[in-house]
């Protein structure tokens, strides 16, 4: 082969593998990342969650026959965790911590004629896949504000269709989810920027990939609405926060 | 070519008559006490439009051969007095029959729309809306406590806008999605729409009302029998129509008692 050509062919491997390393490079974050965990608790007795009849629903009133189902506002364990409550930065956030935007979506599943999970936290256009495991129709009807920046809209799935993923552009903690066809359904999708974390039932949570640095952390429970609190946050041991909400 | 059609025509309407006669399409079981007079209405009916039809088709299939094969020269009958006469002849034949059957059914029409429910009737509140029928109970007290749409929360179950901290009367107040009667007792049942048209409708009750939002209406019957029936809306009202229903439940007076405690006690 002439010079030129076995020059250039060098070149042209040189280039693809340092293209490589930088492209698969792109998502490694360089410096150290810390962590945020703690408990949300309910002091005082959660209030009576009604019962919910889905006899209008026969598939979905089976599914629940040996347990009843209830309304999802205040879920308290044993130890007084209180379930479903989203913690995220609401202060202190860097413009590029701010800007990041999670390449995976968060699932919200109607099943039974609930919505799994019953609050589901996402970033502003993070996706949210909607998925339909019944048997029946649902239309999934997300409400934000009115005449507020993020765009209403509302979904039929029949059975068997596939789930599809929709996003909001701008934060709003939260927007209440309704089923257009089966009036008892609620839920939550809880819009904010940066790390987050919502409680389970023990209502613990976990804030993973937080940089360093003084943030301001918001606590939002659906009933009993938001708390705050300042938090500083350093590479390697994670902080512990803890959030205590007063019954009514 | 016209013999044959007339032959056609004379069994084509003799076989429609044979399902019919046989019965093979029974109604569903008449638990209402009114709906004897409803469904005596319909065979009547049935009866008089089905021998109105098959005389129609055979005269048809009659003329059809008589006058079928008519050769190019043949002189061309006419009915005596022509189109003028024959026109009025059906309007008086067709009026009467519907006057007639209008008249004769109207009374069983007004023993369920026209007679008052009775002074110790069940009171029963149902509200439609997309894509349910819920049901209120006025409790113990005997009273409904006032609707407040701003207050309207489906998520927590308070579908009626009820609010028992401001107004007493909603504090006894039993909301349902079930709507169960006691057997043999009279249920008048209050009706009204939350947003558009829908309909009530329980095949074996015999009895059908439109919701009109805007208005209060109700209907009131008894049942007669014990059982779980189905409440289907039956005016389009959106894209979940189709799913939109209840169950009604008609029970002994004591199963009554105990359901109406059990609900009591999950508000």
């Amino acid at each position: 082969m002439k010079t030129q050509y076995k020059l250039a062919a060098l070149a042209s491997v040189v280039l693809l593998v340092a293209f490589g390393v930088l492209y698969s490079g792109k998502s490694v974050n360089a410096s150290p990342s810390g962590q945020i965990t703690g408990t949300v608790k309910l002091d005082g007795q959660a209030p009576k969650q009604k019962v919910i009849d889905m006899s209008k629903e026969p598939s979905c009133a089976q599914i629940h026959a040996g347990s009843p189902v209830t309304t999802e506002a205040v879920i308290a364990g044993a130890n007084g965790g209180l379930k479903n409550v989203v913690v995220y930065i609401s202060e202190g956030l860097s413009p590029a911590d701010a800007a990041q935007v999670p390449a995976q979506s968060n699932q919200i599943n109607q099943k039974g004629c609930q919505y799994l999970p019953h609050v589901v936290a996402v970033d502003t256009n993070q996706k949210v896949e909607v998925v339909n495991s019944d048997s029946t129709s649902h239309n999934i009807h997300p409400m934000p504000k009115p005449g507020g920046p993020n765009h209403e809209w509302n979904k039929s799935q029949p059975p068997g269709a596939p789930p599809f993923q929709e996003a909001f552009g701008t934060e709003e903690v939260a927007i209440p989810v309704k089923c257009n066809v089966h009036p008892w359904m609620r839920g939550y999708i809880a819009v904010v920027k940066g790390p987050y974390g919502v409680s389970d039932g023990d209502g613990n949570f976990t804030i993973s990939n937080v940089s360093p640095g003084n943030y301001t952390l918001t606590a939002w429970q659906e009933t009993y609405g938001t708390q705050t609190q300042k938090v500083t946050v350093a590479a390697g041991k994670p902080t512990a926060v803890n959030f205590v909400f007063k019954a009514k | 070519m016209g013999k044959m059609f007339s032959i056609v025509v004379v069994l084509i309407a003799l076989l429609s008559a044979v399902p019919i006669l046989r019965h093979t399409w029974t109604p569903p079981v008449d638990i209402s006490t009114h709906g004897h007079a409803i469904d005596e209405q319909m065979s009547e009916t049935m009866a008089e439009a089905g021998l109105s039809f098959l005389a129609a088709q055979i005269i048809l299939a009659l003329f059809v051969w008589k006058f079928s094969g008519r050769r190019e020269d043949e002189k061309v009958s006419h009915f005596p007095g022509g189109a003028k006469v024959m026109v009025i002849a059906a309007v008086l034949l067709v009026g009467s029959e519907v006057l007639a059957l209008g008249i004769v059914g109207q009374r069983a029409w007004a023993s369920v729309y026209f007679t008052p429910p009775a002074p110790n009737a069940l009171q029963i509140q149902t509200q439609a809306g997309q894509f349910a029928f819920y049901f209120r109970y006025p409790g113990p007290d005997g009273k409904f406590g006032p609707l407040h749409p701003d207050k309207i929360d489906e998520g927590m179950q308070n579908f009626f806008g009820l609010d028992p901290d401001s107004d007493p009367d909603s504090k006894d107040d039993i909301v349902t999605a079930e709507l169960a009667i006691p057997v043999n007792r009279e249920v008048h049942l209050l009706m009204h729409a939350k947003d558009l048209g829908h309909s009530f409708y329980v095949r074996e009750l015999r009895i059908q009302q439109d919701f009109v939002p805007g208005l209060d209406l109700s209907v009131h019957f008894t049942a007669t029998q014990t059982g779980r029936f189905e409440i289907v809306c039956t005016q389009l009202c959106g894209l979940g129509h189709y799913n939109m229903r209840a169950f009604l439940s008609v029970l002994s007076q004591d199963d009554f008692d105990k359901w109406l405690k059990q609900k009591a006690s999950e508000q």
